[in-house]
């Protein structure tokens, strides 16, 4: 059990892409913590770097009380489970995941005995002597974790450990790795591109772009108040609404339609600026008939959620999404009306969240830099 | 020919036929289609080496009355093969050939240079992958010549580097020195092959290994080796046999000193071409396509019994 803390962390790889720029970040001890971004935004390889299984180019780490910047990955007490599970073919499942202890040099009989116990755990008792070949895509995530788990190590790192499973399996494994780690309660970093996982989850989620931290911050804090426009349209099964407007005295002006100010950044707004009115689909309500203060528009696609439905209507402020529920018909063609939650709506100046100053949830935002 | 017509005969079970004619050809076109390639194997394949097993029975000479007139002699010529010294000191050089230069030489140089470049790009790996294909792809005779003049006692460049002047290599050392010689000559097909090998094997897994504290040794006993055994067998096989056949050391010490060098293809040679007896000698080529055969059984085997295992 051990916290993860990285000051000035950097990785430049031969030929100067900057995988990780100057990374400063606590991970509590015994919490889950996720890395998300999308493809290329250093999240696998700070997490490798955290391993130990690639050699950061500045900075330092520490795991607990322990600086690990040079360590080798055998010796950071450290277990990894990989997007592939990596579980070797030729093994049984009671050998891979007592490979670890003979690695460590456990006696048989105590390793033995050990993997059994943690594969029983996680409910593997009938499978120890089978092969990786032989067991489904979630016995063999779970034989990756009761191998990581043998040794005990003081953190946990998952890289897309959800990723090669069926959508099926992917739920009920999400909700059984997050009984786990709580149960377990060893520190847990796992890396994922997908939004969703990452706020079912973690208890922190760092948003990451091009090697940098955008945002860190419990899920509510990053999907209620995204602190930048990148985070905005990451974060959310679907995407925020991100309209230009113009501050007036009375409102923000969208396309020619005047908005209210969400009460936020009321007061440090200046009229006659531009900004960017964020307004999440889920938080914007269908109205059939015109009403002021709201954005108008031809309803050109209507999605089924099951749950609801995702309407992107077409007006003069572009494409614009909503979430309507499923009693509401609606139909191609028809003229559609998008009235905001004004308490939900957010204001973007130059791309990052105005704020009323209050540091609630927004400290890590701000100590990240701006892009 | 009831398969000629070229099309399955009504009530013939329809996927049997398909099988068997998937491309609908019957099998007298299909006959006529492979024929000009069985005649092929035939004339310069087939007929030579039952040639050879039938020269193997008479007291064929290149010279003299038997050349004329051959007698059959039955298994006489396996006989004095057999009780021949000279037979049984060129199979114990064979057997050292092939396992100094090729199980042990080439294939653990070759893997060497594998895994010590699998992580590596660019220049380095380049230049040394271009420098171990040259000496294989040259040819014997272009670089047996180079290692005449590496070897030389007077003026050689290994007496030169090694200062050892006048060392007369391939009289003082002639097998060792054919042994160090293949394997600089042959490691590329093993580099190579284990280089793809390499490739096959997860980098999660040897990840994984790291993770758990592994050392190289360890990474490759528990996850390398389990994972190429299959390559590690057939690179093997094709370079013990390759190596078993090999005629080449004959150009840098043509046997000798003393039939020091003289390994089963240089025996041969010399027996039937040198010493003009043919017959005795063909009898010498069909014992060693016997071992030849062994040697392949014995890896097929291996093969198969790791393909049963894994399934």
């Amino acid at each position: 059990m051990a916290a993860i803390t990285t000051d000035r962390l950097t990785k430049v790889y031969p030929g100067g892409v900057r995988a990780l720029d100057e990374i400063d970040l606590t991970v509590e001890d015994g919490e889950f913590f996720a890395l998300l971004g999308p493809s290329g935004c250093g999240k696998t390889t700070l997490l490798r770097t955290v391993a130990g299984l690639e050699e950061s180019s500045g900075g330092s780490l520490h795991i607990g009380d322990v600086d690990v910047t040079r360590t080798p990955p055998g010796s950071r007490d450290v277990a990894m489970v990989f997007q592939d599970y990596a579980l070797f073919p030729h093994m049984t499942v009671a050998e891979n995941v007592a490979y670890p202890l003979r690695i460590k040099k456990v006696a048989r009989a105590k390793r033995t005995e050990k993997a059994a116990a943690t594969a029983g755990e996680l409910g593997l008792s009938d499978y120890l002597e089978r092969r990786p070949g032989q067991l489904s895509g979630g016995q063999q995530q779970r034989v990756a974790l009761a191998r990581a788990m043998a040794c005990h190590p003081s953190v946990f790192l998952f890289d897309e450990p959800l990723s090669n499973l069926d959508a099926r399996m992917r739920l009920e494994a999400r909700t059984f790795l997050k009984r786990l780690q709580r149960e377990l309660g060893v520190t847990t970093v796992f890396v994922t591109h997908d939004q969703a996982e990452a706020l079912a989850l973690a208890d922190r989620i760092a948003v990451m772009e091009s090697g940098r931290i955008r945002q860190l911050g419990t899920p509510s804090e990053v999907f209620r108040r995204p602190a930048n426009t990148f985070v905005a349209s990451f974060i959310g099964s679907t995407p925020m609404n991100l309209l230009d407007g113009v501050v007036r005295p009375r409102g923000i002006e969208v396309a020619g339609e005047l908005l209210p100010t969400p009460p936020e950044p009321a007061g440090r707004l200046v009229d006659g600026e531009k900004v960017v009115y964020g307004i999440r689909p889920e938080y914007l309500v269908h109205s059939p008939t015109a009403v002021p203060g709201s954005l108008a528009g031809e309803v050109r696609v209507v999605e089924n959620l099951g749950h609801a439905q995702l309407v992107t209507l077409e007006g003069p402020a572009g494409f614009v999404q909503l979430v309507v529920d499923e009693d509401t018909p609606v139909a191609l063609g028809d003229r559609g009306f998008a009235v905001p939650r004004q308490d939900r709506a957010l204001v973007y100046r130059d791309g990052e969240l105005v704020t009323s100053g209050d540091p609630t949830g927004l400290a890590a935002a701000g100590a990240s830099g701006t892009a | 020919m009831n398969g000629s017509k070229g099309r399955p005969l009504a009530g013939a079970p329809a996927g049997r036929t398909d099988r068997s004619d998937a491309a609908g050809l019957g099998r007298g076109r299909a006959a006529g289609f492979v024929a000009p390639a069985m005649l092929l194997i035939v004339a310069f394949l087939l007929f030579p080496a039952l040639w050879t097993v039938y020269l193997g029975l008479t007291d064929y000479q290149l010279t003299g009355f038997a050349a004329a007139n051959p007698q059959v002699v039955g298994l006489e010529n396996y006989d004095r093969a057999l009780s021949d010294d000279r037979f049984s000191n060129s199979l114990v050089l064979t057997l050292q050939f092939v396992l100094g230069s090729a199980v042990l030489g080439q294939a653990v140089l070759g893997f060497a240079i594998a895994w010590l470049m699998r992580n590596r790009v660019g220049a380095l790996r380049r230049t040394v992958e271009a420098l171990v294909l040259l000496a294989w792809i040259l040819p014997s005779s272009v670089i047996t010549f180079l290692w005449i003049a590496l070897l030389d006692r007077d003026g050689g460049t290994l007496n030169a580097l090694l200062n050892t002047p006048g060392t007369a290599w391939l009289l003082e050392y002639p097998m060792v020195s054919i042994i160090v010689f293949n394997i600089w000559k042959g490691a590329a097909f093993s580099m190579m092959l284990y280089a793809a090998a390499l490739g096959n094997v997860p980098p999660s897994h040897l990840e994984t290994a790291r993770l758990a504290g592994a050392g190289t040794f360890q990474q490759l006993r528990d996850v390398v080796f389990p994972r190429i055994k299959g390559h590690v067998l057939t690179n093997l096989l094709l370079i013990s046999l390759w190596t078993f056949n090999d005629f080449t050391p004959f150009l840098l010490t043509a046997g000798g000193p003393e039939n020091r060098t003289e390994i089963m293809p240089v025996f041969i040679y010399r027996i039937a071409l040198e010493s003009g007896e043919l017959g005795f000698g063909a009898a010498i080529s069909v014992l060693m396509l016997l071992i030849n055969l062994v040697i392949a059984l014995v890896y097929m085997r291996l093969l198969r019994q790791r393909k049963d295992a894994s399934t």
